[in-house]
């Protein structure tokens, strides 16, 4: 058996170099992601209050339904021309195909917070990463966001009504990250005490080594027909 | 002592209530070229899958050399290569970078030198910095061939390799499989054209409603009344 790591890289290098060169994912995940944070902006009056109270709503709204877009699309280039019933016929553990997947859906969603983030900053006058632990929980919900959509997405992907599928397989899950991430970003927000901060945190961190370790055990058997 | 490098006993492969394949038992030596004819939905393409570890039988066992598919896991499937209707490529890759793609999944030694002789072989080497999507049907099939042959596979199993290619493109293919069929490789295909079945095998098998109809050496076999044949195995009786 190969070098698990070298494979990962496999994958990942792979990914990125299809997603670099169409531009696919990232293009309609920031224009969605744009989209959304400037619409929500006509909404809220420039010197709202309100504004602070639901930042963080909007702000990772725009981030997980722009990355739902590209997770599908970035499983579609696998299922045409057979692409992953190939990989998974190469001696390397399911896992590592998954793992390489997972981190370029996660490179994708981080190019896409540095896209956002600056606009969202500008439109709603707001610093999101106005405290280094933001960094931390833009880490951690862009891991949990991207490992079980990365699973979801390969779930769903066979299904004929795969786009209505994956959000309705994801979001539930979800839940939890959404709540973590948006009530968390709040916080810095409006500059409330960061010691609250420090629960969603932990939440975020046990449900991302949970969910690692359900993935090695439980995705041999997703990709097994 | 069985010379059978493959060995298939009792396989039976159900869907729901359906059954696709019904205690099906077959032996393919090493260095054999088994064909497998049959209608569709005969069960051709689900035998492959098993025996190329894509899909696990609902019950019986397949054995390599004697041992259990189940025990073999990843040292089977890197002596295994598989060319399927479908391309295996990504269409927004070139050929190259395709081919080191599956050379590295495979842990290819020296992978440009094997790429770079492999796409010599099929004539692809000028085009090998186009993307897949600029290809042909002709040329798409070849660079699927050889993105199979990667990684010197000495077991290869075809799914209707011929299906969409022209005269000169089904030429390379025949030619390419002869040459593995040199090598002393093991291949296993399935396909709906007789005349090319009958030129390369040294093993026929017909199949019907997922049981196995006939299996005769192609010694055994009088090429020129085969097509009656196959349509007496094919055809149903009642």
């Amino acid at each position: 058996m190969i070098n698990y790591f070298k494979a990962v890289y496999a994958i990942l290098k792979k990914d990125l170099m299809v997603e670099f060169r169409t531009k696919e994912s990232i293009n309609s995940m920031a224009v969605f992601g744009l989209l959304t944070v400037t619409v929500f902006s006509f909404i809220l009056e420039p010197s709202s209050d309100s504004k602070v109270e639901v930042a963080g709503g909007i702000f990772w709204i725009a981030i997980i339904f722009s990355g739902l877009l590209g997770l599908g699309k970035s499983m579609l280039n696998e299922v045409n021309g057979g692409n992953f019933e190939a990989i998974l016929l190469a001696p390397i553990d399911p896992t590592a195909i998954f793992f390489g997947k997972f981190l370029a859906n996660m490179v994708s969603m981080i190019l896409l917070e540095i896209i956002i983030l600056p606009i969202f900053s500008v439109f709603y006058s707001i610093n999101i990463l106005s405290h280094p632990l933001m960094l931390l929980i833009l880490f951690l919900t862009t891991y949990a966001f991207s490992l079980l959509g990365t699973l979801f997405s390969v779930i769903s992907v066979k299904s004929r009504s795969r786009e209505a599928m994956l959000p309705l397989l994801l979001l539930p899950i979800l839940i939890p990250v959404i709540l973590a991430a948006i009530l968390s970003t709040n916080i810095f927000v409006a500059g409330g005490d960061i010691v609250g901060s420090y629960n969603w945190i932990k939440i975020l961190s046990v449900f991302n080594i949970i969910f690692t370790a359900v993935i090695f055990v439980i995705f041999p058997s997703v990709v097994e027909e | 002592m069985s010379n059978s490098l493959i060995d298939i006993v009792n396989i039976t492969k159900q869907y729901g209530h359906i059954k696709a394949l019904r205690n099906i038992s077959l032996s393919i030596n090493k260095s054999d070229f088994v064909t497998i004819f049959g209608a569709n939905g005969a069960g051709k393409s689900t035998l492959l899958k098993l025996i190329s570890l894509q899909s696990r039988q609902t019950s019986g066992e397949i054995n390599l050399s004697g041992v259990p598919y189940k025990k073999l896991g990843n040292a089977f499937k890197r002596r295994l290569g598989v060319i399927s209707h479908q391309p295996f490529l990504y269409e927004n890759l070139t050929a190259y970078e395709n081919l080191l793609f599956y050379a590295s999944l495979y842990d290819v030694k020296s992978p440009k030198k094997v790429v770079d002789d492999l796409l010599k072989r099929v004539d692809l080497f000028k085009r090998k910095d186009d993307l897949i999507r600029t290809y042909s049907r002709g040329m798409l099939q070849r660079a699927s061939i050889i993105r199979s042959l990667v990684h010197n596979p000495d077991i290869i199993l075809l799914d209707e390799p011929y299906t969409g290619l022209d005269t000169v493109a089904s030429k390379v293919l025949t030619s390419l499989l002869k040459d593995q069929l040199s090598d002393s490789k093991t291949i296993v295909m399935v396909t709906h054209d007789i005349q090319v079945g009958l030129e390369l095998s040294s093993k026929i098998v017909i199949m019907k409603k997922g049981e196995v109809a006939f299996n005769e050496n192609i010694s055994a076999i009088d090429k020129s009344n085969f097509e009656n044949i196959y349509i007496s195995q094919v055809t149903d009786k009642d």
